[in-house]
């Protein structure tokens, strides 16, 4: 189907031609022949999520699912937690669509309306935005439609309304930075906004059970307390409409439906007619210069190897993208450090509850401030024709990233010391061996690229990307079980994280590299 | 470092990727030259000075810089060699201050005399306005003018560079010129490949011609113009020496054009 030159539709297929071959190229490496193969992944992990799902909604659908109070908080709370991902997810989408350069300047310099663009690029992220919801919340939804009846096919409606929703109110968010902040800060604060989103509310959540239950148990538990429940508004309130209309309630559906589409539609109006100007303002930010604040020059005598664990701090320290990042992984130690400090002189058996968290946290911190220290070196050439070796030039590397993940975990292994030793020196322990592996990992499957690739590190290497993530699950598991005293069944996490190491390895294009 | 005449010195070079890119290559540059290296795309002429640089492995071969084996010894080679790409290598979130301070821990120079080094060189390259600020907004001409003051910084005794002058304004690309004439007088080789052919005529005291991985002309231009019979610019030669060899390759496509 061809569509008019420079109209909404045509730029809408455009976007999503390119897009999809984005989407694909991601997740097949750029490597065709893998698409049987990624399909088949697909397929697996579908059929795995299904069955996970069933095994926790179906006993819940086979009490019967009563459209009460209870209910209704039930499902507005998990769905609110859900929906602060998607408004994270949306506002991260919506910061690319004003600073991406790829093609904005190509489409801004020609005669077509920016307005026109913009709103495309809108309605994009809120189809992106619904899909990636559909994606995680369809095995819920489809074993509810499966137990509970196909009233739950309008939960995928209420999805879209809040898709609509997220976008809009991401939108609004940006244009409001843009107003208050300025172009210059708007990138960096919103990056950090999408990330607190994110990962705080359900952190914050996470910390208010903690304070309320004093463990760790589930998130969930505070929207299952009778307390709680009684606290809110009555099942009248408005507030409830969209867990009414995923129920099958069709005027609350309507209602959700209009509000989610009106939202989208009047931001769009309000937006669009100072994109161009704001795209054209984010533009010349890159452009723009920052003086570093300076005393007298003083050039500090270093070895090589200080000059490059230096030159990694300095570079983590002012890169805002990784401010980001690095937060969000900060912000997940938070539940675990609160649960201590509430936990402070408890036995010291309920800490066993955090040392998987923190021995996972660690796992990715290491792994993302790996991938930027070994990976993303944007004076490759510089550094590989200096007259330092590569094995010391990869330590100094490895030692700037350790130090900063010491510097995170430390505080926390030093409380667990004041309640447990040997539960401290265990987390210590497995928190070092899963920094080791996820460094491993990013040395073994280095490749050339800048940092401003961050965001794409993950598709230079599928292969890395999960077996990072695998080997900081079994450390978790192994570490949690040597905290409980069983050490023979730890022992199987343990192989397993030790075989994910050695498949990484085999697996990574080791001896052709200088 | 032993004395030798020749400041690079490649014997048998070969290096293939998907199809060979550089083919049993001699070539020597002597102490002080300034040597141009000129080629069509595609010719090898990045893949030779990515490996005198230690970028890329040779397959075969043997690379010398001031007598030193670059495989045997790399890192006493590295030491006096400054290497200088299309692309500078600057770090976005470092003043160009910081910058050199790096570059000259790398190559472990004295940090006093690095200091007062880069302030000269930052003054000498119409830096000092912006030394203080974070290299991420300069201009590309900018960006070429702090790599090639890192490339400077350590007082190589070779500097290669590939096509340092591409995307340069006039002003800029007169200032890298003139360093690097500069730098020849005090007794610096340098060796660079340009597709701009007016700055190899101008400059070079002899010029390499690669194609197909091969050197297959070389010489002072005057030498060159002897070799083709004609008093022709660079430029000229530069495309009859390429024709010539494209001939050479595909028998068959001159035949076609001998009857055309």
């Amino acid at each position: 189907m061809t569509f008019m030159p420079s109209t909404a539709p045509w730029f809408a297929a455009h976007e999503w031609r390119l897009m999809w071959r984005d989407a694909v190229a991601m997740m097949t490496g750029g490597y065709p022949a893998r698409r049987i193969a990624l399909i088949v992944t697909l397929v697996i992990a579908a059929v795995l999520l299904h069955l996970l799902a069933n095994a926790i909604v179906a006993p819940w659908a086979a009490a019967g699912i009563v459209p009460d109070k209870a209910t209704l908080v039930m499902i507005t709370g998990s769905g609110f937690l859900f929906w602060t991902v998607m408004l994270s997810q949306a506002l991260e989408s919506i910061t690319r669509a004003y600073y991406s350069r790829s093609d904005l300047d190509l489409i801004l310099s020609s005669p077509a309306s920016s307005r026109t663009v913009f709103a495309v690029r809108t309605g994009i992220t809120a189809v992106t935005t619904l899909l990636l919801a559909c994606l995680l919340a369809s095995p819920v939804v489809d074993v509810l439609i499966i137990h509970n009846g196909p009233q739950w096919l309008m939960a995928y409606l209420v999805l879209a309304a809040l898709s609509a929703l997220s976008t809009a109110i991401a939108v609004l968010i940006t244009v409001a930075l843009f107003r208050l902040a300025g172009t210059k800060r708007t990138r960096l604060i919103s990056q950090i906004i999408a990330a607190i989103i994110g990962a705080g509310f359900v952190i914050g959540i996470q910390a208010v059970a903690i304070l309320h239950f004093g463990n760790m148990s589930s998130r969930f538990a505070l929207f299952t307390d009778a307390g709680f429940v009684a606290a809110m508004p009555d099942a009248a309130n408005l507030i409830w409409a969209p867990a009414k209309a995923a129920l099958g309630d069709w005027p609350s559906l309507i209602g959700v439906a209009i509000v989610g589409a009106a939202a989208l539609a009047l931001t769009i109006a309000f937006a669009s007619s100072r994109f161009g100007e704001q795209a054209i303002a984010a533009a010349s930010v890159s452009h723009q210069r920052v003086a570093q604040h300076h005393g007298a020059v003083n050039f500090r005598p270093r070895s090589q190897k200080q000059q490059l664990r230096v030159k990694e701090w300095k570079l983590l320290a002012r890169d805002p993208w990784l401010l980001s990042q690095t937060l969000m992984q900060i912000l997940y130690l938070v539940p675990p450090a609160l649960y201590l400090w509430i936990s402070y002189g408890q036995s010291a058996g309920t800490y066993v509850v955090v040392i998987p968290v923190l021995v996972m946290a660690t796992g990715q911190l290491s792994g993302g401030l790996s991938w930027l220290a070994i990976s993303g070196e944007d004076a490759h050439d510089l550094v590989v024709t200096a007259p330092v070796s590569a094995s010391a030039v990869l330590q100094a590397k490895i030692e700037a990233v350790a130090t900063v993940v010491l510097a995170v975990l430390t505080p926390i292994i030093i409380l667990m010391m004041f309640a447990s030793f040997e539960l401290a020196a265990t987390t210590a322990v497995f928190a070092a061996l899963s920094s080791g592996s996820a460094t491993a990992i990013q040395l073994w499957f280095r490749v050339p690229m800048r940092r401003a690739m961050f965001r794409r590190r993950q598709v230079a290497s599928r292969v890395s990307t999960i077996s990072e993530a695998l080997s900081s699950i079994f450390w978790a598991g192994t570490a949690v079980l040597v905290a409980g005293d069983q050490y023979l069944i730890a022992t199987l996490p343990a192989v397993l994280a030790t075989v994910t190491l050695f498949v990484a390895w085999s697996l990574s294009p080791k001896g052709k590299r200088v | 470092m032993s004395d030798s005449a020749f400041a690079l010195d490649i014997q048998g070079l070969t290096k293939s990727f998907d199809r060979p890119v550089v083919k049993d290559l001699q070539l020597q540059v002597k102490t002080g030259e300034f040597y141009a290296l000129l080629g069509p795309n595609g010719a090898g002429k990045t893949t030779i000075l990515r490996m005198v640089a230690g970028l890329l492995q040779p397959e075969a071969g043997s690379i010398s810089v001031f007598g030193i084996d670059t495989r045997k010894d790399p890192l006493k080679a590295k030491s006096i060699i400054a290497w200088v790409s299309d692309e500078p290598m600057v770090y976005d979130r470092l003043t160009p201050y910081e910058y050199l301070e790096f570059v000259a821990g790398l190559w472990q120079i004295d940090a006093r005399q690095a200091q007062v080094r880069s302030t000269e060189l930052i003054e000498w390259l119409g830096l000092k306005p912006h030394a203080h600020e974070r290299c991420g907004g300069f201009s590309k001409g900018m960006l070429q003018k702090v790599a090639l003051a890192g490339a400077l910084v350590h007082d190589p005794k070779l500097i290669i560079l590939d096509e340092p002058l591409t995307g340069l304004d006039a002003g800029s690309a007169r200032q890298v010129k003139q360093v690097l004439l500069d730098k020849v007088k005090q007794g610096v080789t340098v060796i660079m490949t340009t597709h701009i052919l007016e700055v190899a005529e101008r400059m070079a005291e002899r010029i390499g011609v690669i194609n197909h991985g091969r050197l297959i002309a070389e010489g002072t231009l005057t030498e060159l113009r002897a070799r083709i019979g004609r008093e022709d610019t660079l430029e000229e030669i530069f495309l009859d020496l390429v024709a010539q060899k494209e001939m050479d390759v595909d028998p068959a496509a001159s035949a076609v054009d001998a009857a055309a």
